[in-house]
């Protein structure tokens, strides 16, 4: 069974049994009566209700066996009363017949906003996810995030005994808008784990989380077609993807923008980014994600770096910037600026913060040293530029973007220090 | 389920006293909130206490006289003020409820009830 089918059967009986791990289990047991049947039998006209018919009876096997239990067998009376004339389940021609028991978008989105319930905490919300929705093994999530597996397991133990216990429903709020922004930020996390974490190397070994969160974003915006910023996710992650085979150069080291080989860019996810965000931008309803989407839309569709449009790249980080003021957007508004203003202006973005609790945040962050240091570069501020990089270089733990931090590092270190006092620059360094 | 919501907020922030302006319809607030509960049948108890200046913390230690100290257990910005226990469907529900409570600044914690010796036994 593909994954993609394996979500929806889960939420299903989830939904049927009212219980996480029975769902589970029943599921389980399903796939291995599968690999046992369809090998001698062939493999049924309809797996997916086949597995479903075989699940639920499976199910009620377990909560047969489970008698003793009374509270459990009250929750699923109903379900037992029909239990025993699902006959033939194990015969390949079985089928279902009651139209009630396809998993539908419903049960799916229930699943997805369960899992991404701000009750749990965020890790366990992107494991939960990638393990339900995403039907991905512990052992494979564990190893994405490099987390021991018995960590990432432990986790998800947890999760689910506070999905008991504390009460979290599956069911739907009267206003999905509500849960939204809690489900998108859980699969952009996903999606910044694969980005932030793939380099040439590893990318083999590893899981593809970019590609996992792509096909997540993409069901969920399926199950919220009303939701512009579902869509927005889905386009900004289609045009990240679409470049992404030109991030890294064969030993794995980070390659610019500027200096990638547009050639061997994705065209055809390229053009379905553009039709994603045009249906979002449609819907006449921005957000944060619709806007980053329009400026990588922006960066994407250029020809060549050169034809950027920067000046309306910073209007667009202008509008950005009032609606979610991170560290990140900052940064990349300064280097924007940069771009179509000049190094002393970029600066001045990056330095001029008057909130102190803005600037402590910006000062833990790598890119901020990193983009200050290439623009001290730019105006032969080499001392300040060199400070910068060493300050990125120790606040990052990617490997590619260490080497990357080295080889700037190194390059301004062969460069004269020029004389800084004629230049009367507007920056300090960080302290 | 019953959830008990713990309502923390800063009690040296000064609230209408009864008779000066304010009080009347902060009171209306609070009569409608619980009133809400009442009659949907999510009232089990709650009560409002007294600031943390007549609290009393007994410890306990093993082997030792339980000792008494003056003050809440302990100092934080944030008090305890009062509480509410509650039957709702899902946490969900009393999330909604904790939402809804008429404290404009404050943190409320909820928790469902693991066992109540009082609790009506329920049906089936």
């Amino acid at each position: 069974m593909t994954r993609e089918e394996s979500g929806p059967l889960l939420a299903l009986l989830t939904r049927r049994f009212g219980d996480l791990d029975l769902a589970q289990e029943a599921l389980q047991d399903a796939l291995v009566e599968a690999s046992i049947h369809w090998p001698i039998s062939g493999v049924p006209s309809n797996p997916g209700g086949w597995l479903h018919t075989v699940a639920r009876r499976k199910a009620v096997d377990r909560l047969r066996r489970e008698a003793s239990i009374q509270r459990r067998i009250r929750f699923s009376a109903a379900e037992l009363a029909t239990g025993p004339n699902d006959s033939g389940a194990t015969d390949s021609r079985a089928h279902i017949t009651d139209e009630n028991d396809h998993p539908n978008g419903d049960e799916h989105l229930r699943l997805v906003l369960l899992c991404c319930h701000p009750a749990l905490d965020l890790d366990a919300q992107v494991a939960l996810t990638l393990r339900l929705v995403g039907g991905l093994t512990t052992e494979e999530i564990a190893a994405a995030f490099l987390t021991p597996e018995p960590t990432l397991a432990q986790r998800i133990v947890r999760a689910k005994r506070k999905i008991r216990d504390a009460g979290i429903p599956l069911s739907l709020p009267a206003d999905v808008r509500d849960r939204l922004d809690s489900v998108l930020a859980v699969l952009y996390l996903i999606f910044n784990e694969g980005y932030l974490s793939r380099s040439g190397a590893e990318a083999t070994l590893r899981i593809d989380l970019m590609a996992e969160a792509l096909r997540l974003t993409s069901v969920v915006a399926g199950l919220m077609p009303d939701e512009p910023e579902a869509l927005g996710l889905l386009a900004l992650e289609q045009f990240h993807v679409a470049r992404s085979p030109t991030r890294f150069d064969q030993a794995g080291d980070l390659v610019l923008l500027a200096q990638q080989d547009r050639s061997r860019w994705d065209g055809a996810l390229i053009r379905q980014a553009n039709n994603t965000l045009n249906a979002a931008l449609a819907q006449r309803r921005p957000g944060p994600f619709q806007m980053q989407a329009v400026i990588a839309g922006y960066h994407t569709n250029a020809r060549t770096a050169s034809d950027t449009d920067w000046v309306a790249i910073v209007g667009l980080y202008d509008a950005l910037v009032s609606m979610t003021n991170s560290p990140v957007v900052r940064v990349n508004r300064a280097v924007a600026i940069g771009m179509a203003d000049g190094p002393l202006a970029a600066l001045r973005a990056l330095d001029n913060l008057d909130d102190l609790a803005e600037r402590t945040r910006l000062h833990t962050y790598h890119l901020w040293h990193a983009a200050r240091a290439e623009f001290l570069t730019q105006i032969g501020r080499y001392t300040d530029a060199r400070h910068a990089f060493q300050h990125a270089h120790a606040l990052t733990s990617n490997p590619s973007e260490k080497r990357h931090l080295e080889r700037r590092l190194a390059a301004v270190s062969a460069l004269t220090e020029a004389d800084e006092s004629e230049l009367n620059g507007p920056t300090q360094p960080p302290a | 389920m019953e959830f008990m919501i713990t309502l923390y907020s800063d009690e040296s922030v000064d609230i209408p006293s009864p008779g000066e302006p304010g009080f009347a319809e902060m009171m209306a607030e609070w009569m409608t909130f619980n009133e809400r509960l009442v009659e949907g049948g999510h009232w089990i108890a709650g009560a409002s206490l007294s600031p943390t200046n007549t609290a009393t913390t007994i410890r306990k230690t093993l082997g030792q006289v339980p000792a008494l100290t003056d003050g809440p257990f302990m100092e934080t910005k944030e008090q305890l003020g009062g509480f509410y226990l509650i039957r709702a469907a899902d946490l969900d529900e009393a999330i909604a409820f904790a939402s809804a409570v008429p404290i404009p600044v404050g943190s409320f914690e909820v928790r469902p009830v693991a066992f109540r010796p009082d609790a009506e036994i329920p049906a089936g």
